[in-house]
């Protein structure tokens, strides 16, 4: 009886330690859920959600705080692409946050910008080179369309451009065809 | 003569109806002088070559009107003397028809060419040849248009077997044809330069057999130079032949695998146009500034043509006389061509052919049906692929099993499309799910950047912050000891005599420096004649300027 006890409880030290430190060695940084929900999210940091950017709305979603149909700029493939990774049901874009839109570029009216900073410290991603009473510029290669720059300009200078199709952009479209109505 | 014992067999492939009679009878002529040459600066989507002209100046033929940028760029040639009268976007030979940006040249009428000398390979390092060979813009003339400069380097493992495409597997196009029958000499010379380049120990050259003239008049050009490592070999002709994959495997036996070139297994290969550049480029010093290409299809006239780069399709079509029912042209043969959007579009160095279609001669594609699952596709496809299942994922746009199922090994080369028996355009699907997942990609790395830059951001904010905070804490920190150290003074007790004597001692010492500051004084300013003071007072002048106009401009106006 006594010995069956010892065994026991000799087996529950011996795998309580092992646990023990597996937990210490093997403990994972950070959560590798927002971490795959972050890779979903365009990463506009626009704030469209709710939330100050893709990461904080990411770890919102994995909470369970937030809905996944937040992003606009995500949009209807975006929401697809987190209902499969969370194995939630699909819904479509909440209207209250906005709508999908076509992929644009800030420009800013370099005759009308006064140069005051304003939209340098609006934007999420340092795309706007300018200084104090200096014209600013956008790099639009950086540029993610978040819009964040519109409202604070003084001037209103800064417009946003639907983004044109070049040749190294320019895609095969899916393959349709004209459907001849019978006589 | 022929090293090969025997040759291999690639997997599927087709065999749709060669049409080759009705171009390859005539020989090449030579195309008039356009009234408008258009080069684009775009060779491809990584390869954009920067603009050296400017409108209004004057080029003679083959001077460089653009200098390469980056790894796979090649020098651009002006094809004719004339004026460059702008640089503009114009619509380049793409399935989307865009404009890109262009050099619009209008020639004088005299091409003259620029100074040509010859170039002593022999003399230079292999790598003096590549640089000379970027430098005359030659790039493949089989169609992709990928620099030869880059293919002749020696790659992972040296390059052992040189193998010349010549196999021309399209349906109706003729080029290459005509080229080896005409100018076998000029391509076998261009082989040997490369040879000489890579170091390759035999030159095979891939002939379809149903080009007998051609490998006679190669065969016979082979003799004539008495080089035994260059061996001319017909091969079974079976659409794709001329695939490069295809025809490495049917001359050496080498399958290559999903990721991996010609070069990893010590194999080149280049289109007989390419070689014969070659020679030009290295014999006569000439540029590449024409090509050969093929007008045939719903044409009275049909046959090859000497074109110089940059020339309209607009006023290449005369040449041909296309029949009044044609409705659309392609560029590029009926199996893997594209449809021309405008005739404004210039030849490049990659096209082959402009083939004229009509109702008749290349119908509309029949309404497609569904996939009955036949299996068709998969026993044509030379890529070994299964086109049946690529299509379903691609219709359903599950772009990750596609690549799943190679989607990237497929060639377009429409062998899948052409047996099908549903009619189903099944390189169309391919197409639109391979630009879906370069989109994807391109996205995917537009978005690792915004990640990146604003996490940067979200620290460099944490950082200011911080500062600022340590600044202002020891800001106070500091007021703090002062106002504690004035305290201290006031509420100090009388000084003790020894203390006295020690800031007696300091002050003394204060005093014999400034003493000895005031006496010392900068010695060239002292005896200076008029002329000098006139000049320093100038100079004083001119800082007092400088130093205004310095301050921050304030706009009086307004």
């Amino acid at each position: 009886m006594l010995e069956a006890i010892l065994v026991m409880a000799l087996g529950a030290v011996l795998l309580g330690a092992a646990l023990g430190y597996a937990a210490v060695r093997f403990r994972v940084e950070g959560d590798p859920l927002v971490e795959k929900i972050d890779a979903i999210l365009p990463q506009t940091q626009c704030g469209q959600c709710g939330f100050p950017g893709c990461k904080p709305y990411a770890q919102a979603i994995a909470k369970g705080e937030a809905e996944i149909n937040q992003c606009p700029p995500g949009g209807d493939e975006g929401i697809h692409k987190l209902a499969d990774l969370l194995g939630r049901e699909f819904k479509s874009l909440s209207a209250e946050h906005g709508i999908e839109k076509p992929k644009s570029v800030a420009i800013i009216d370099e005759q009308a910008c006064i140069g005051c900073t304003l939209c340098i410290q609006a934007c999420p991603v340092d795309a706007i080179v300018g200084a104090a009473k200096q014209m600013h510029t956008v790099v639009a290669a950086q540029c993610t369309g978040c819009e964040l720059c519109l409202a604070p300009c003084p001037v209103d200078c800064i417009r946003m451009e639907p983004i044109a199709e070049t040749v190294d952009t320019w895609k095969w479209k899916y393959p349709v065809f004209p459907v001849r109505q019978a006589a | 003569m022929n090293a090969i014992s025997s040759l291999f067999r690639f997997k599927g492939g087709v065999k749709p109806d060669s049409h080759k009679d009705e171009s390859a009878q005539t020989p090449i002529q030579r195309a008039p002088l356009p009234s408008q040459l258009i080069v684009p600066l775009r060779q491809s989507a990584r390869a954009v070559a920067r603009c050296v002209v400017e409108p209004g100046q004057t080029v003679l033929k083959g001077e460089v009107i653009a200098v390469p940028e980056g790894p796979l760029c090649t020098a651009v040639h002006a094809p004719s003397s004339g004026m460059v009268r702008a640089i503009e976007p114009q619509p380049i030979p793409h399935p989307s028809g865009l404009p890109a940006p262009s050099i619009v040249i209008e020639p004088d009428g005299n091409d003259r060419w620029i100074d040509l000398k010859r170039f002593d390979y022999q003399a230079a390092t292999a790598q003096q040849t590549r640089d000379y060979l970027r430098d005359c813009g030659i790039v493949g003339l089989g169609g992709a248009g990928f620099p030869s400069h880059i293919k002749l380097g020696p790659g992972e493992t040296g390059i052992r077997t040189l193998i010349l495409n010549g196999a021309e597997c399209e349906p109706w196009i003729t080029c290459d044809d005509r080229l080896m029958r005409e100018r076998a000499d000029g391509v076998l010379a261009g082989a040997n330069i490369m040879r000489h380049i890579t170091g390759a120990t035999r030159v095979l050259v891939g002939i379809e057999d149903n080009k007998p003239e051609a490998i006679a008049a190669m065969r016979a050009a082979a003799e004539r130079l008495g080089n035994a490592t260059i061996s001319v070999i017909a091969v079974p002709t079976r659409y794709p032949a001329g695939g490069e994959k295809q025809l490495i495997r049917v001359l050496t036996g080498i399958e290559i695998p999903y990721g991996k070139l010609g070069t990893h297994f010590g194999v080149q290969c280049f289109n007989v146009g390419s070689a014969h550049a070659v020679f030009r480029a290295v014999e006569h010093g000439e540029p590449l500034v024409s090509r050969v290409m093929t007008l045939s299809g719903n044409m009275a006239k049909s046959g090859n043509f000497d074109v110089l780069i940059g020339t309209p399709v607009r006023e290449l079509l005369p040449l041909a006389e296309p029949r009044s029912d044609t409705d659309r042209y392609l560029t590029g043969g009926p199996m893997m061509g594209v449809a021309l959007q405008t005739l404004d579009t210039p030849v490049i160095k990659g096209t082959n052919c402009i083939l004229a279609g009509s109702p008749t001669l290349f119908p509309p594609p029949p309404p497609e049906m569904p996939c009955i699952r036949c299996g068709a596709c998969a026993l044509a496809c030379p890529a070994e692929l299964q086109p049946f299942e690529l299509y379903w994922f691609a219709r359903a746009k599950i772009f990750g099993k596609t690549q799943e199922y190679s989607l990237f090994d497929c060639i377009e080369c429409g062998c899948c499309a052409y047996v099908c028996p549903a009619r189903i355009p099944l390189v169309d699907y391919f197409r639109f799910a391979k630009g879906e997942i370069w989109a994807r990609e391109r996205e995917k790395a537009a978005a690792d950047v915004a990640r990146q830059r604003y996490e940067l951001r979200l620290a460099r904010e944490e950082r200011e912050k911080a500062e600022k905070a340590a600044k202002l804490a020891a800001k106070t920190a500091a007021g703090r000891e002062k106002a504690a150290a004035a305290l201290a003074e006031v509420e100090k007790p009388a000084t003790t005599p020894e203390e006295d004597a020690k800031k007696a001692l300091v002050a003394a010492a204060l005093e014999r420096a400034r003493a000895q500051k005031e006496e010392a004084k900068p010695e060239n300013t002292s005896d200076l004649t008029p002329e000098q003071q006139a000049e320093i007072a100038v100079i004083e002048n001119r800082r007092a300027e400088i130093r205004e106009m310095a301050k921050p401009h304030v706009r009086q106006d307004d």
